[in-house]
């Protein structure tokens, strides 16, 4: 008899650490911040059942750098956390773009800046990150909007991770970290899992940052393979480099390997799309909203349709271009002050962009949405 | 030293009607210690549940200048604070002469972990405050994760009980033993059942003229699993178990401020707390006599060290 999907009843947090153990991590590191702690608490009873390991460590800046340290020793490594910690994170977050180690961080968002409001949702650390951390640098942010989504989009977040080796963020805010909604938890093998790419090469060949790749195998510390890894600019070695023809071309193909795969790295759920004038772009708990109350419109007699990206950065530039083709308007609400919205605009070619932004630890309703909806009539 | 009735006539600095839980052995342990202060004093609190249960607008518990500060950096926050009230005095914008104190505070997250950085580097320094730890041995304002001064074999909600793991494997960091070891003039262990002791120390610290360590064991009925009107007994019983010795370092000279007529056993203070309940399983008995036995030795160390110069 074929094995049976389970189906339970689990939180959003919940949701990430089992879309983390499917995907195969076997590595977390964090510290206990609200409104993420269930993923450390979750992960510290079931990874050492898989053979994984789980540490708290004694800070956020502790926490990325383990997760570094774990994952270039060849596991896949996941750490938590919210605003704050977030903040703290940067500089882990740069050294992971800039030596190339795959990772995944989560950000439960919740209101900022600062300690802000750890128990109330929000969605303004969007723009933090993208440019959170300094220099140029590529960014993989993914924002589901359900349960059984951030479960999904945790294993793809892994998935591009090892794929692209860099870290990627799983943005999702209070709302549907806390949400509980019923899973249905695929069974082994019925979604993808990616592992990284190891050199196959003799030991003396091994280059960890070979320019003949776009994304260079990747070696486990202790398997043999001579690997520097260094936060410096760096040659194809991985020793430091002064050259400055291979520092732009490192930076360069850096950004590149993200921005020549945006087709296979973005994602976006289209719904009553095709003959909308009024789009409605929204992510996360938002777009939950969103869907409603473009429902209520479209009974309302209003051409209306949303555009939910499930990846937020690289930022879903021909998505919004192609929606707004036949668009008289775009809404775009978010729980911050406008941050999306202005790369909506960037992309939007001249249609009339309008955001609805809310900051006092509540979701933007249905209502609201609908209102400027009407506003478009 | 004030007497008890001294002490009562003091003005109280930390209000009731806070949001602290009830048993928590925070509240207690500040009265003391903003008591002991005896001139005016600025605070800076890190992120916690003091933070936490003491501000939310439109009450706050605090009579005197406080300032939230974040998780890990009340000890740096406080230096900003010292360094400029210092040079306010240079400036004559206070009078040269008037005593100010300045006093830091944090958990045991707060301080031990996160805020560790912080800490060292204000004792480096030699800013002129206090600092203040409640230990209440785990991350409780976010749901009692282990931290760095949770106990040998604790459950929390990081280092769960189960079969394979039986709460925390690692022994509690010694943070008064590091911090003695920045050479400061004051630091002490002290617990909130000990008033006279533990405002005693506290006038210690605010007079030694540089800066002072306090740690100070808080009870905790939510992380502990121990009933509310029993903190005072738990803090109590981890003193006469010496598990939480009471000892002070004044100017490199380690002195042990009380030693139990008779040192009870630790089952006695393990006991009464539900974080431990797992360790009186028959197969985890060597769990209770691992604990005994380090105890014992660390409470003998200590015992040597009575009286000598350890810097």
């Amino acid at each position: 008899m074929a094995e049976k999907r389970s189906k339970k009843l689990v939180q959003g947090n919940e949701a990430c650490s089992e879309g983390a153990l499917y995907a195969g991590c076997r590595f977390y590191a964090g510290y206990p911040i609200t409104p993420s702690t269930e993923v450390a608490e979750i992960l510290s009873a079931r990874l050492p059942n898989v053979g994984g390991k789980f540490i708290q460590m004694e800070d956020e800046i502790a926490s990325i750098s383990a997760v570094i340290g774990a994952s270039l020793a060849g596991l896949k490594s996941l750490t938590a956390t919210s605003g704050p910690g977030f903040s703290l994170k940067q500089e882990g977050i740069g050294y992971a773009c800039m030596a190339e180690v795959p990772c995944v961080i989560v950000n439960v968002m919740r209101g900022g800046p600062s300690t802000g409001y750890p128990t109330g949702p929000s969605q303004s650390d969007v723009m933090q990150a993208k440019w959170g951390t300094h220099g140029d640098h590529p960014v993989i942010a993914v924002t589901p909007a359900y349960v059984q989504e951030i479960f999904s989009e945790t294993v793809r977040a892994f998935n591009l991770a090892e794929r692209y080796r860099t870290p990627v963020l799983i943005l999702y805010d209070e709302i549907v970290g806390h949400m509980r909604e019923p899973v249905t938890f695929p069974l082994p093998g019925e979604l993808e899992v990616i592992d990284r790419v190891k050199p196959t090469c003799p030991l003396e060949e091994y280059l960890p940052y070979d320019t003949e790749y776009e994304i260079a195998p990747l070696a486990a510390f202790g398997e043999g393979y001579r690997f520097h890894v260094t936060g410096l600019n760096h040659r194809a070695d991985g020793f430091p480099t002064n050259d400055s023809k291979l520092i732009e071309k490192g930076i360069k193909r850096l950004t590149g390997k993200i921005e020549n795969h945006r087709e296979d790295i973005w994602k976006n759920e289209e719904y009553l799309l095709d003959d909308a004038d009024i789009v409605v772009f929204a992510f996360g708990s938002t777009a939950r909203s969103a869907r409603y109350s473009v429902r209520k419109a479209r009974e309302n007699g209003l051409k209306a349709g949303l555009l939910r990206p499930l990846t937020l950065w690289p930022f879903p530039e021909k998505a919004v271009r192609d929606a707004v083709v036949r668009a008289k308007a775009v809404i775009v609400p978010e729980m911050n002050l406008g941050q999306i919205v202005h790369e909506v605009e960037r992309c939007a070619c001249g249609v009339k962009v309008e955001g609805i932004f809310r900051v006092d630890g509540e979701p933007i309703n249905p209502r609201q949405i609908l209102d400027v909806i009407e506003k478009y009539r | 030293m004030a007497t008890l009735k001294e002490l009562s006539a003091k003005k109280e600095l930390f209000s009731g009607g806070h949001r602290l839980c009830a048993g928590c052995g925070i509240p207690p342990i500040v009265r003391l210690i903003l008591r002991s202060a005896g001139s005016p004093v600025v605070a800076t609190t890190a992120t916690g549940c003091l933070e936490v249960g003491t501000s939310i607008f439109p009450y706050t518990a605090w009579r005197i200048p406080w300032i939230h500060s974040a998780f890990e950096n009340a000890a740096a926050t406080i230096s900003g604070i010292e360094s400029a009230y210092k040079a306010m005095k240079r400036r004559g914008n206070i009078p040269a002469d008037k005593e100010i104190k300045f006093l830091a505070i944090g958990g045991d997250g707060g301080t031990y972990d996160i805020g560790f950085q912080a800490l060292s580097g204000a004792l480096e320094r030699g800013h002129n405050f206090v600092y203040v730890c409640y230990d209440n041995g785990a991350y409780m304002n976010t749901g009692i994760q282990r931290s760095s001064a949770t106990p040998f074999g604790s459950a929390t909600t990081t280092s769960p009980a189960g079969e394979v793991r039986k709460g925390k494997k690692e022994w509690r960091k010694d943070l008064t033993k590091i911090v003695v070891a920045h050479n400061i003039p004051y630091a002490a262990q002290a617990s909130p059942h000990n008033w006279r002791d533990l405002e005693k120390k506290g006038a210690k610290a605010f007079n030694c003229g540089g800066p002072a360590f306090l740690n100070i064991i808080s009870p905790c009925p939510l992380g502990w699993y121990t009933k509310s009107e029993e903190s005072i007994t738990a803090a109590q019983l981890a003193v006469d178990t010496c598990y939480w010795p009471l000892y002070e370092v004044e100017n490199g000279v380690l002195r042990v401020t009380y030693k139990p007529k008779e040192k009870r056993p630790i089952e006695e203070w393990l006991k009464i707390q539900g974080r431990f309940k797992h360790l009186f399983m028959p197969e985890n008995k060597w769990l209770l006599e691992e604990t005994q036995k380090r105890i014992d030795a660390e409470w003998q160390r200590l015992l040597e060290m009575d009286g000598k110069h350890v810097f």
